[in-house]
C-alpha cells in the first residue's frame, strides 16, 4: 500500500472486527433468550392468526 | 373474511412482524457477503492509485460509506422513534431501539478510519475541524440514546424519553452535511452532489457497491436484533406466554 499498509489494513480491519462483533453479539443475545425459555420455534415463525382482519 | 389482500397494517404488530423479519434476514444477508467481496475487488484492484494520496486514499471505500450509514440510520432512528412516540406504536419503538446500536457502530468506524486516514493525509490524527467535531457530537447522542434507553426500566417510558433525545438531536445530521460549506474547513468538500461526481467512475462504482454493502448489512442485523428485542419485551404476551412454559 505504498507505506500507508498500517493506515489502509488498519482502517478495513477495525470495521470489519468491529462489524463482526455485532453480529457474534446479536446471535449470543439470541442464543441466551432461547436458553432462558422453552420457546417453541415453529410456533413463532407462524403469524398469529388472532390479528388478521378483513 | 377477504383473503384476496394482504391487510399490511397487521404487521404492525410485534407477533406477526416477528416471523415476516425471520424471513427476511436470509434475503438480505446473502447479497450483503457478495457485495462486500465485490466492493473490496473494485476497490483494491479495478479503482487506480490517487495522485496526491497514492494508495492511502483506498480507506475512502469504508470511511464514506460508514460515515454516510451513521448519518441515515440516526435519521431512521429517531423517524422511528417519533413514530412510535406519536401513534403509541411499541414496534416502531422497538425498531428504533434496534438500530441505535448499528448506527453507533459506523459512527464509530468513521471516526476511526478518519482518524486513520487523516495523519497520512494531513499529517494530524484528529482536530476540531466542523465535520469530525459534528461527527463526534453524533456519536456522543448514540451513546446518550443507548445509555439513556437502558437506565429506564418501564419499556414504553424508556422509549419516549429515546424519542425526545433521538429528535432534539436530528438537528446534527443536517449540521454534519452541510459543515464544509458553511465553516472554512479542513476536511474535504462535497465530492459528490446531485449535479456532477469528481472522481474516477471506477472509484465512484467501488463506493456504492460498499454503500449497498453496508446498507445490506444494516437490514440484516437491525432485522436480527428486532426479533431479539420482540422476544424480551413480550415475554408476558399471550402470544409468547402460549409457547413457553
Amino acid at each position: 500500500m505504498g507505506g500507508y499498509g498500517f493506515y489502509v489494513w488498519g482502517s478495513y480491519g477495525v470495521a470489519f472486527l468491529l462489524l463482526g462483533a455485532e453480529v457474534v453479539a446479536v446471535l449470543k443475545r439470541k442464543q441466551a433468550i432461547k436458553r432462558s425459555t422453552t420457546l417453541g420455534e415453529t410456533k413463532l415463525e407462524t403469524p398469529n392468526s388472532k390479528f388478521e382482519t378483513a | 373474511m377477504s383473503k384476496s389482500r394482504t391487510n399490511w397494517y397487521k404487521y404492525a404488530a410485534p407477533a406477526n412482524f416477528y416471523p415476516l423479519a425471520g424471513k427476511l434476514i436470509p434475503l438480505f444477508a446473502v447479497p450483503t457477503v457478495f457485495l462486500f467481496i465485490a466492493g473490496m475487488y473494485l476497490g483494491f484492484f479495478v479503482a487506480p492509485s490517487e495522485a496526491v494520496q497514492g494508495e492511502s486514499y483506498r480507506i475512502l471505500f469504508i470511511h464514506v460509506p460508514a460515515a454516510w450509514m451513521g448519518m441515515f440510520l440516526y435519521v431512521l432512528m429517531a423517524v422511528y422513534a417519533g413514530l412510535g412516540w406519536a401513534f403509541n406504536a411499541r414496534l416502531a419503538s422497538m425498531m428504533a431501539t434496534a438500530i441505535s446500536t448499528t448506527g453507533a457502530i459506523f459512527t464509530f468506524i468513521a471516526l476511526m478510519t478518519g482518524s486513520l486516514w487523516g495523519r497520512p493525509a494531513w499529517g494530524v490524527y484528529w482536530v476540531w475541524d466542523a465535520r469530525m467535531t459534528s461527527t463526534l457530537i453524533l456519536m456522543f447522542l448514540y451513546i446518550g440514546f443507548i445509555s439513556l434507553q437502558s437506565s429506564i426500566d418501564d419499556p414504553r417510558r424508556a422509549d419516549r424519553a429515546g424519542a425526545v433525545l433521538a429528535l432534539v438531536g436530528l438537528v446534527n445530521v443536517p449540521i454534519i452535511y452541510f459543515s464544509v460549506q458553511w465553516w472554512n474547513t479542513l476536511h474535504q468538500g462535497a465530492t459528490l452532489t446531485a449535479r456532477s461526481f469528481k472522481m474516477a467512475p471506477s472509484m465512484l462504482a467501488a463506493m456504492l457497491v460498499m454503500l449497498a454493502a453496508c446498507w445490506l448489512y444494516s437490514i440484516t442485523v437491525v432485522l436480527m436484533r428486532v426479533r431479539c428485542i420482540i422476544l424480551e419485551r413480550e415475554r408476558e404476551a399471550p402470544w409468547l406466554a402460549e409457547v413457553t412454559a
